[in-house]
């Protein structure tokens, strides 16, 4: 991450461009929050468990609409190629396609970026598999803001607002590589189609071999009794950088890792609400739709408690590092903290 | 069974056409009657299928990409002994397996209907579909075919090209795509809503083997049908040129009729013309029996 900084750093130097602020606030402020030695890359964990699925279970397919590479194909792909389809800059087809291959028995995974399967390709994922109630496995890479140099019309910041409004469908956010893994093997042992979305950028390892992981289980992670933060996906390493913080200045965090948004894990929710009574949602992706409105939608029904949502503040993304982008869009740690004690607030009143 | 008793066959899927879509009140009449010789022919001619078992493993597969003609489907496995005739009455109503569009899966709502293949509707999906399927077929060498019908307007959804594409690289010629070429969409002839001439160059260039033939011909149909069996190597495009009505002289032909129902004296001046045409028929088969 530090060489990634200075090489660009180097370059917009050079070009004397008007980012200097950008530049001043990387230097100071994410970098001490990451450990480079225990990042790991979340699209790797994806790729290796395909090929430990498919040795347990032969129906496995994987379907890559031009991104074999980029979404970690290439080993499965290699070990199995029979089971491999190329399908070419086809994402509509490639997801009614899998339909089609899910009606016969097998168990397709469905490749490509989000913004593309399930952004371009939702109708076909709401008729041909959800409606259908088919056995595909949906995967979304480069999802939100930390897609980064792309820009907004490579961030997906939408996918979990379109694919957790389908009945049927299981939305599934891992926050590591060794997570992922997991979340891979459990989707497809999974009867019934689920989405899968992963983010391009390395994160913290969180989690381990040892961590449990079961689809529509959240996990708490550390306990407390001012305030839960609920994350999922690259964002939870700021959650729990946040608490750290928070528990130095005397304010008891617990923090969870809501990996399933649907079927959200109302029971643990509800148990957190009361035990804490406010709540910061915290995820890389529009405010409207996702997580923390999922979790809204049931705590305003259900046990009204405060809640404050950190997410993308209606509007799209743009080119620049991926973490930077996420200090930019107020979605770093710091905007944690500031959110928890906004909240602490609003519970004082 | 032979030629007469397929046309025999088809008029009687015509007539719960009619009737279905009488009962219904709403629904899509022309594209429906143009269809029924060559889906009379697919499922009691042509296709491996089991009514009593219709998720059996070995049978072949039929996709409906032009989910909007579903009463054509309902009707012609309603007499080939998927469900009760009787249900075709339910079409489009509350809690009903015949879905306003076919649907694969059993919902709170409602079950799905034995022998529909496919969720269909939205066009161009059912075509993916069964190109994805004949692929996966191809790949673990089986004998299992897939046919799939596609409407002419329906074409003009990218994705259906996207499909095409697919099935040539895959080298599918277990896959064949039907087009219903009856000129009319919603807002007209095709040609007139979007520049749509030539598809036999066009599914050529797409590396299919292209036969143009008249879709309510029995004969034709027939001749069709075996001569594509000794074809191999490319997946196959049926242009059938049907007519839209076909049958029901007043239907015929008139775009107008394209998603309308038919009313009370309209249903009993159809099914009167269609008896008549089946006394006629049923005279030839007899004759032919003697």
């Amino acid at each position: 991450m530090m060489k990634k900084v200075s090489a660009v750093t180097k370059e917009k130097n050079d070009t004397k461009s008007k980012s200097k602020r950008v530049i001043r606030r990387i230097s100071t402020s994410y970098i001490t929050t990451l450990d480079q030695k225990k990042q790991g890359a979340i699209r790797a964990g994806f790729g290796k468990a395909l090929v430990e699925a498919t040795k347990k279970d032969n129906n496995i397919r994987v379907l890559s609409a031009d991104l074999t590479d980029s979404l970690k194909l290439t080993e499965f792909k290699n070990t199995y190629p029979k089971k491999f389809y190329q399908m070419g800059i086809c994402e509509q087809h490639m997801m009614s396609a899998a339909a089609g291959m899910a009606h016969i028995g097998k168990i397709p995974f469905v490749c490509s970026y989000a913004v593309f399967s399930p952004g371009r390709n939702w109708d076909q994922l709401r008729v041909s598999v959800c409606y259908s109630n088919h056995n595909v496995k949906i995967i979304g890479g480069h999802a939100g803001l930390t897609t980064g140099p792309d820009g907004a019309t490579h961030q997906a910041l939408e996918d979990i607002a379109i694919t957790r409004v389908l009945p049927n469908l299981t939305v599934v956010v891992p926050c590591d590589e060794e997570e992922s893994r997991k979340a891979t093997m459990a989707i497809a042992q999974k009867e019934g189609p689920c989405y899968l979305r992963l983010s391009r950028e390395k994160s913290l390892n969180i989690t381990n071999k040892k961590s449990s992981f079961k689809l529509g289980e959240a996990n708490v992670l550390d306990e407390g009794l001012d305030v839960t933060i609920i994350s999922c996906g690259i964002m939870l390493q700021f959650a729990l950088k946040a608490r750290e913080q928070l528990k130095k200045e005397g304010i008891s965090a617990a923090v969870i890792n809501m990996h399933t948004i649907k079927p959200l894990d109302v029971k643990t929710l509800l148990k957190y609400a009361k035990k804490t009574n406010a709540i910061v949602s915290c995820e890389e992706h529009q405010k409207i739709g996702g997580l923390g409105s999922a979790i809204s939608e049931v705590l305003s029904q259900q046990y009204p408690t405060p809640l404050e949502i950190i997410g993308v503040e209606n509007s799209f993304g743009e080119s620049g590092l991926g973490y930077e982008l996420l200090e930019a869009y107020k979605l770093g740690e710091k905007d944690i903290i500031n959110a928890v004690k906004k909240v602490l607030k609003r519970k004082n009143k | 069974m032979n030629i007469v008793e397929l046309q025999i066959q088809a008029n009687e899927i015509r007539q719960s056409i009619i009737d279905m879509l009488y009962h219904a009140k709403s629904g899509h009449t022309a594209g429906a009657l143009g269809m029924a010789d060559i889906m009379t022919y697919l499922y009691f001619k042509e296709m491996k299928i089991n009514p009593k078992k219709p998720k059996i493993s070995t049978r072949d597969l039929f996709f409906l990409s032009n989910g909007h003609t579903a009463p054509i489907l309902y009707a012609t496995l309603a007499h080939r002994g998927f469900f009760p005739i009787d249900e075709l009455k339910t079409l489009r109503k509350l809690h009903s397996r015949l879905q306003g569009h076919p649907s694969v899966a059993s919902h709170n709502s409602h079950d799905s209907l034995p022998g529909v293949e496919n969720s269909g509707g939205p066009l161009g999906q059912g075509v993916s579909q069964a190109v994805g399927c004949a692929a996966e077929l191809k790949r673990s060498n089986s004998k299992r075919k897939v046919f799939c019908f596609v409407g002419d307007g329906e074409l003009q959804e990218g994705v259906c090209w996207e499909s095409f594409m697919f099935a040539h690289k895959e080298q599918t010629d277990n896959f064949v795509v039907i087009v219903d070429k009856n000129d009319i969409q919603i807002d007209g002839n095709p040609k007139d809503v979007l520049a749509f001439d030539n598809l036999h160059n066009k599914f050529t260039s797409f590396g299919f083997k292209v036969v143009d033939f008249d879709g309510n011909n029995m004969n034709q149909i027939h001749h069709v049908f075996e001569e594509i069996k000794k074809l191999s190597g490319k997946p196959i495009c049926l242009l059938a040129k049907t007519t839209p009505g076909k049958g029901v002289s007043f239907i015929e032909g008139d775009y107008h009729w394209h998603g309308k129902a038919p009313n009370e004296q309209e249903r009993k001046l159809a099914l009167d013309e269609l008896e008549s045409q089946r006394i006629l028929l049923e005279g030839k088969s007899e004759v032919k029996e003697k």
